[in-house]
């Protein structure tokens, strides 16, 4: 198998040339502005055969994937922080509408006041649109979430988000292992040609509903949503077949023995996991647990995870901050543990506006949170040690 | 100067009765002509606008057409990746037609729709206009004439900016093709859809549509209100191909004063004889400049 040094906007942009994608449409915005330049590139060279629409906003972006989805193509886009939150609307119509877009976001910080940092607010606030939500913690990870959610909206409806951190891995060279357009073809059909409309047959789609008819379709995208998960480790045997690699919905490291269990999302993981042994001098049994698959969230699979005899606390790592709540991961994990075994605390390291993680600063936040016993919801600010 | 008063119409109806348009409804009379001139080969796409409504609420429908509708600001990107979603499936001959009010075409879909014109989207933006958000009860749009009134520009306050020139602002694109058109001249409406319908490339059709529970009008003036504007010059039909080649469509026999237009209509009841008399300059002005654009003397001023 070939292996390429790439950043995360290259590997994504090749996933969606492999994806044989028809229709891209995309608004440049930092830090994903080389990802959208890289199929632009590939577009204007003839590599990549799809069409290549730049739009005057993100807007309008996520409008011409939706008429595209309508039609029938295979669509993708890409964003990032003010950019997600411009196609807000969208994101909801596109999910009621069961259109199979793949959107990846490049995690930014939301103004104001105007910043670049990696905080994950941008598609947090997008939890609750419908859309299916991967938070990714490398560069092959993201080349390979790319290929994997058009297989997922295709056969769910539903439109998916690959997430992952601004700078971090989208800019940050990593050795990839390469699909071959082969493999990707026998992964990943092609696309489903017929749209929502036939020219033909005169329907009218999207018309204005009363509230049981549209109880009945918020009652089906609900229950559809909850299957992902399933679908998710479906496609994953496939994926893994043809590939060679595999992805969990949540990804487990040392929970075994763990006494403390990190739990955190994307590349912060990836410094977890790095240090897992080493912290805190190897006195305290680490683990960790990263949310991978967020919408919908695997309560199930989670929990599973997590129900070890020897769990005394759990601390939650989000770069990410609901004012005058916390953490949003943290939030989630409270939401899906309640009634369970676990009767512990749950901490809250807030690395909030993109605050980097270090070993250094994870030994301290650890060290810190010793000390707060008792004070359930209680956040120690990376920003603070 | 072509008779356009005269046309061929269609026997076919591709619209249904029994819809949900007001009594005197002109942007149901103007959807009526367009799909006739259409006969259905189109994709119709819908912002929120009276036609949300009229085209029918599930399970009903009223066009015997495809209608997607889509959210409001969003119409001319939809209907572009509607046609380039097509053409990637193999599909190049079906036509994409947008239908939208003037708040979707004027304000909130500005954007969209200049975004469209540049790239210079294959689709047809058809802006009916009935100058005010009259689906929601009249609230006031950058469409709204002077000194219209609204629910959101009441008496004393009613509207004293200019209604915005959108087919200046389209023509800024050099697109294909823009043409303005009205109900009382159905005739040159159809033309002018199918003249549309024959051009590729970015297409914009400005129709006025009266409408009588906005405008405080007779529900049996709709048709005769657009004469009218025409007449008065007002709301003169012409065309343009590319941004350069204009063409005069009507030129009225006699010119009638403006005040004719605006007395029949309750939403500019507050005007005074001296604000009328800035209303029939405006008209002159307006009027010499698409006299020089398309080539046309005018022959007396009233």
């Amino acid at each position: 198998m070939e292996r390429k040094l790439m950043n995360g906007n290259q590997a994504a942009a090749l996933a969606v040339k492999l994806s044989r994608v028809q229709v891209v449409c995309a608004y440049p915005i930092t830090p994903q502005t080389s990802l959208v330049e890289n199929i632009a590139d590939m577009w204007a060279r003839g590599t990549f055969p799809g069409e290549y629409v730049s739009v005057e906003s993100e807007y309008s972006a996520m409008s011409y994937l939706i008429g595209a989805s309508y039609a029938g193509a295979r669509t993708f886009t890409a964003t990032s922080c003010q950019g997600l939150a411009y196609m807000h609307e969208l994101l909801h119509w596109a999910a009621g509408a069961r259109l199979p877009i793949v959107l990846v976001n490049v995690n930014r910080a939301m103004g104001a006041p105007w910043s670049l940092e990696p905080d994950q607010l941008d598609s947090l606030s997008q939890r609750d649109t419908g859309w299916v939500q991967f938070y990714c913690a490398n560069v092959q990870e993201i080349m390979d979430t790319v290929l994997f959610s058009f297989r997922l909206v295709e056969q769910t409806r539903i439109p998916c988000m690959v997430v992952y951190d601004g700078f971090v891995l989208s800019h940050t060279y990593e050795v990839v292992e390469l699909p071959n357009q082969e493999q990707v073809d026998a992964f990943l059909p092609s696309p489903p040609s017929q749209g929502a409309f036939h020219p033909s047959r005169p329907q009218t789609i999207q018309a204005v509903t009363d509230s049981r008819y549209l109880s009945r379709v918020l009652q089906e995208r609900h229950l559809s949503m909850i299957k992902v998960p399933g679908v998710v480790k479906e496609i994953d045997l496939e994926f893994q077949e043809i590939f060679g690699r595999s992805y969990p919905l949540a990804e487990a490291a040392g929970l075994e023995e763990a006494e403390t269990v990190i739990v955190t999302a994307g590349s912060l993981a990836q410094t977890v996991k790095s240090t897992l042994y080493s912290l805190n001098g190897g006195k305290e049994k680490l683990g960790l647990l990263r949310l991978r698959l967020f919408r919908p969230l695997p309560g199930d699979e989670i929990a599973s995870l997590l129900s070890r005899p020897g769990l005394k606390r759990i601390v939650v790592i989000d770069r990410n901050v609901s004012a005058g709540t916390g953490g949003i991961f943290a939030q989630e994990l409270r939401a899906l543990l309640q009634g369970t075994f676990y009767r512990g605390e749950i901490y809250e390291l807030n690395l909030a506006g993109g605050v980097d993680l270090t070993p250094e600063l994870l030994n301290k936040g650890l060290q810190a949170l010793a000390g707060k016993s008792g004070s359930r919801g209680k956040i120690i600010w990376g920003v603070d040690l | 100067m072509i008779n356009t008063l005269v046309g061929s119409f269609s026997q076919e109806e591709f619209m249904f009765s029994g819809h949900n348009a007001c009594p005197g409804c002109g942007p149901a009379i103007a959807v009526r002509h367009i799909i006739k001139a259409t006969a259905s080969r189109a994709v119709i796409v819908i912002p929120a606008s009276c036609w949300s409504i009229i085209s029918g609420v599930v399970p009903l429908r009223t066009l015997e057409t495809v209608v997607m509708h889509c959210p409001f600001p969003s119409a001319a990107a939809t209907g572009g990746g509607i046609k380039k979603g097509l053409e990637a499936v193999g599909d190049t001959h079906t036509q994409v037609i947008i239908l939208a009010g003037d708040g979707g075409t004027f304000d909130i879909g500005l954007q969209g729709l200049s975004g469209a014109a540049e790239r210079n989207e294959d689709i047809i933006f058809v802006c009916y206009d009935n100058e005010a958000y009259m689906n929601t009860g009249m609230q006031k749009s950058s469409a709204s004439p002077y000194g219209s009134y609204s629910t959101t520009t009441p008496a004393p306050k009613v509207k004293i900016n200019p209604k915005k020139d959108i087919m200046k602002i389209i023509n800024a694109h050099q697109v294909p093709y823009a043409a303005t058109a009205t109900i009382a001249f159905p005739g040159d409406l159809i033309s002018k859809v199918k003249r549309a319908l024959g051009i590729k490339g970015f297409r914009f059709l400005h129709i006025l549509t009266p409408c009588p529970q906005g405008w405080g009008s007779p529900i049996d003036k709709t048709v005769e209100l657009s004469r009218l504007a025409v007449l008065t010059r007002l709301f003169p039909l012409w065309e343009v191909e590319g941004g350069v080649h204009y063409k005069l469509n009507f030129l009225p026999e006699e010119y009638l004063p403006v005040y004719e237009y605006l007395k029949p209509q309750k939403r500019f009841s507050s005007l005074d004889q001296s604000q009328v008399g800035l209303v029939q300059e405006n008209v002159e002005r307006q009027w010499e400049e698409i006299c020089r654009n398309t080539g046309v003397a005018s022959p007396f001023r009233p």
